[in-house]
């Protein structure tokens, strides 16, 4: 079944966590994976693929340089997934 | 008439005898590359674990550096140059593209007159030449093999692309291989996706560089525009690698523990192409490695060496006494094609 937008940020912010090790409350829509919670452009590889396995989803490598806040992922999800 | 023919003889298996390893003495710190990048000592480190790197001078050519990795890597194996049947040399940063440097190198080892050829298979150089060997000792064509990776990849590196200039340095790293009783080298697990050959390469061809008259042209049209053409370098989308690096490579190396039948519970040393240690990290933990295993970290002190990395750690580990002879060791190479090879090898 397809997640919701707030399945979703609980999703990401449980990777984003995993990976880099920011609390989980940090981690928010409008937040900046690189500004705002020190994702580097090599953990945001991690958060992609661990994100692909969570939802179910595929997001190939040119889109990931569009997924600039936590929100734009999580939208990318929202309409991609199956 | 169809004649029978008397095939070659050859080893009933293939082990790594010996390895060696040369490192160019002058050291390279993270701060002299700063000379030319806007960067920070701090971004390198926690972008690819790099801390200094070699960079070769005038003299030690990859000829050079070759013939002092192949010396070590001979004597180890306690065997005389005149017992290489064939010199296979993996390189992608020797200028020349023909004589095959091998040859030279065969020459000034005082191998006599032993098969000897270059590859190009670029940072998985090393397991497509160990693989080749293996080969020609099952199968008789040589009764030892000796196997360089050697890079000057410093020619290669533009030193103005800030993603780059800090990542490659220069080596060479050289395994004999030779006959065995037992397996000691298991199947390759190898390949190649051409369809991302994009994703790391020499920026331009030699043939950009002409000024001599084009072969079926109309006449001496020498290039006008050298000047604005940068010497070519090596450049790569660093997420695109990172991801098929870490992801892709796990389940090769996977495999290849698989086609081995060896667990990982029963590994002793894990040696990945030293391409950067987040692309190290992240593999460990996706191949879900016990912290048994010794995992290879050379590419702190030595950069990224491409086809040279795999036998220089494999010499360190074995120097430093972190590894010993014996061991079950698994390596992996894979990088520009793209290419990959992966097997597991019982340590000299």
């Amino acid at each position: 079944m397809a997640a919701t937008q707030e399945e979703i940020l609980k999703g990401l912010a449980d990777i984003v966590n995993e990976i880099a090790g920011i609390p989980v409350e940090d981690v928010k829509l409008d937040k900046s994976f690189t500004d705002d919670l020190d994702v580097d452009s090599l953990s945001m590889v991690e958060v992609v693929v661990a994100a692909e396995e969570a939802f179910d989803v595929k997001i190939p490598d040119e889109d990931v340089k569009n997924l600039k806040t936590v929100g734009d992922a999580a939208e990318y999800i929202l309409k991609h997934q199956d | 008439m169809t004649s029978k023919i008397k095939p070659s003889k050859g080893a009933p298996y293939a082990r790594i005898l010996g390895v060696g390893g040369y490192r160019p003495t002058r050291v390279v710190p993270n701060e002299e590359i700063l000379k030319y990048i806007d960067s920070s000592d701090e971004w390198i480190r926690s972008r690819s674990g790099i801390a200094t790197r070699h960079w070769a001078g005038p003299e030690e050519t990859v000829s050079a550096m070759s013939v002092e990795a192949a010396g070590k890597a001979i004597a180890d194996a306690g065997i005389t140059p005149e017992q290489i049947g064939a010199v296979v040399v993996s390189t992608v940063s020797h200028f020349h593209q023909t004589p095959a440097v091998a040859t030279e190198i065969a020459h000034k080892i005082g191998a006599g007159k032993p098969a000897a050829f270059d590859i190009s298979a670029g940072c998985a150089g090393f397991g497509y030449g160990l693989t080749l060997a293996k080969g020609l000792v099952v199968e008789g064509s040589a009764e030892h093999v000796l196997v360089i990776g050697v890079e000057r990849l410093s020619d290669l590196t533009d030193l103005e692309d800030r993603a780059t200039a800090f990542l490659f340095g220069d080596g060479a790293g050289a395994v004999v291989v030779g006959p065995s009783d037992e397996p000691a080298i298991g199947p390759t697990v190898w390949g190649s996706e051409g369809d991302k050959s994009h994703t790391i390469k020499q920026t331009l061809g030699w043939d950009a560089y002409r000024t001599t008259p084009v072969p079926g042209g109309d006449g001496p049209e020498a290039r006008k525009a050298l000047d604005e053409l940068r010497f070519p370098a090596i450049t790569q989308e660093g997420q695109a690698v990172f991801r098929w690096a870490v992801f892709e490579m796990a389940k090769v190396a996977q495999q290849a523990l698989d086609d081995a039948g060896v667990s990982a519970e029963d590994l002793d040393v894990f040696i990945p192409h030293q391409a950067n240690m987040r692309i190290i990290d992240s593999m460990v933990k996706t191949l879900k490695l016990p912290e048994s295993v010794t995992v290879a970290r050379d590419v702190e002190t030595t950069g990224n060496t491409s086809a040279a990395s795999i036998p220089l750690a494999m010499e360190r580990l074995l120097a430093t006494g972190a590894a010993k002879s014996g061991d079950t060791a698994l390596v992996i190479g894979f990088g520009a094609g793209l290419v990959y090879a992966a097997t597991v090898v019982t340590l000299p």
